[in-house]
């Protein structure tokens, strides 16, 4: 499985006028892997279709942002 | 010809009065990749593509329109009792001196919708990749425009949006492959 973001780490030089970012991060969401889509993949309800943007569980990846991800716990 | 339902894809709530974040979103209105920009070059393309591809960059053109009126929303609702002052401070005093409480085409610069943003090849490749760019870019705005916002019912609208980028990006490079295979070789589901 891959995982849909992937990080980095940039050069650092010691005179940075800003505090350095040691890990950058970049989306990489998952159908930059799917080629054709393959038949049976699994489904979301109508209903959790209609809020999640896709039927399709394999294309579903939610973005949030640092603040989001600090409130409800989610791993980078 | 187009049937209109008046509602929106998707709902938008509105936590607070936040003309600054208005002023971000609006880069997905009238920017190079917002949605504007995105249906015209879709519905535009499609005349000249193959037949199979055709029916594809009708739909999504169509629903670049259904986004454009849901970003819209969010513009409106962020501004709409919003005080001149109000608006000078979330730096949007000189879209008052022209618009007043319009909403207008431009960028979150103020850099009017222009036709240069879209492209026509006439080249089925070319403007098949051009589409997939522009789904990519798009995906990216809105990631940006999620880093911005602070407010969580904007932000559930804008993931949304976001994902439905990915699985147009993902129709898009599906069409390639519809276009670059050899009849013999046609795999059969």
């Amino acid at each position: 499985m891959n995982t849909h973001h992937k990080t980095y780490n940039p050069y650092v030089s010691p005179f940075d006028p800003c505090p350095p970012i040691q890990v950058k991060t970049y989306s990489t969401p998952p159908h930059l892997y799917m080629g054709y889509q393959p038949p049976n993949l699994q489904q979301f309800t109508p209903s959790e279709a209609l809020r999640a943007g896709t039927i399709w569980k394999a294309f579903y990846d939610p973005y949030y942002n640092t603040l989001e991800m600090a409130k409800e716990g989610i791993q980078t | 010809m187009w049937i209109y339902e008046k509602k929106l894809q998707y709902p938008v709530r509105v936590g607070k009065c936040n003309p600054a974040l208005a002023k971000y979103l609006i880069e997905q209105y009238g920017g190079a990749d917002g949605e504007l920009a995105a249906a015209l070059r879709y519905l535009n393309q499609r005349y000249t593509l193959p037949n199979k591809v055709i029916g594809l960059l009708t739909d999504i053109g169509t629903e670049e329109f259904a986004h454009l009126e849901i970003i819209a929303t969010m513009v409106y609702k962020l501004t709409k009792d919003a005080t001149p002052e109000q608006l000078k401070e979330a730096g949007l005093g000189d879209h008052y001196a022209n618009h007043g409480q319009g909403i207008f085409y431009h960028n979150a610069s103020g850099v009017p919708w222009t036709a240069a943003y879209i492209a026509a090849k006439g080249d089925p490749i070319a403007d098949l990749y051009e589409d997939i760019a522009a789904e990519e870019k798009a995906r990216a705005t809105y990631q940006n425009l999620i880093n911005l916002s602070d407010d969580p019912d904007i932000n559930d609208t804008l993931r949304f949006l976001r994902e439905r980028e990915i699985i147009h990006a993902q129709r898009f490079r599906e069409a390639v492959e519809l276009l670059k295979e050899d009849r013999d070789q046609k795999k059969v589901f």
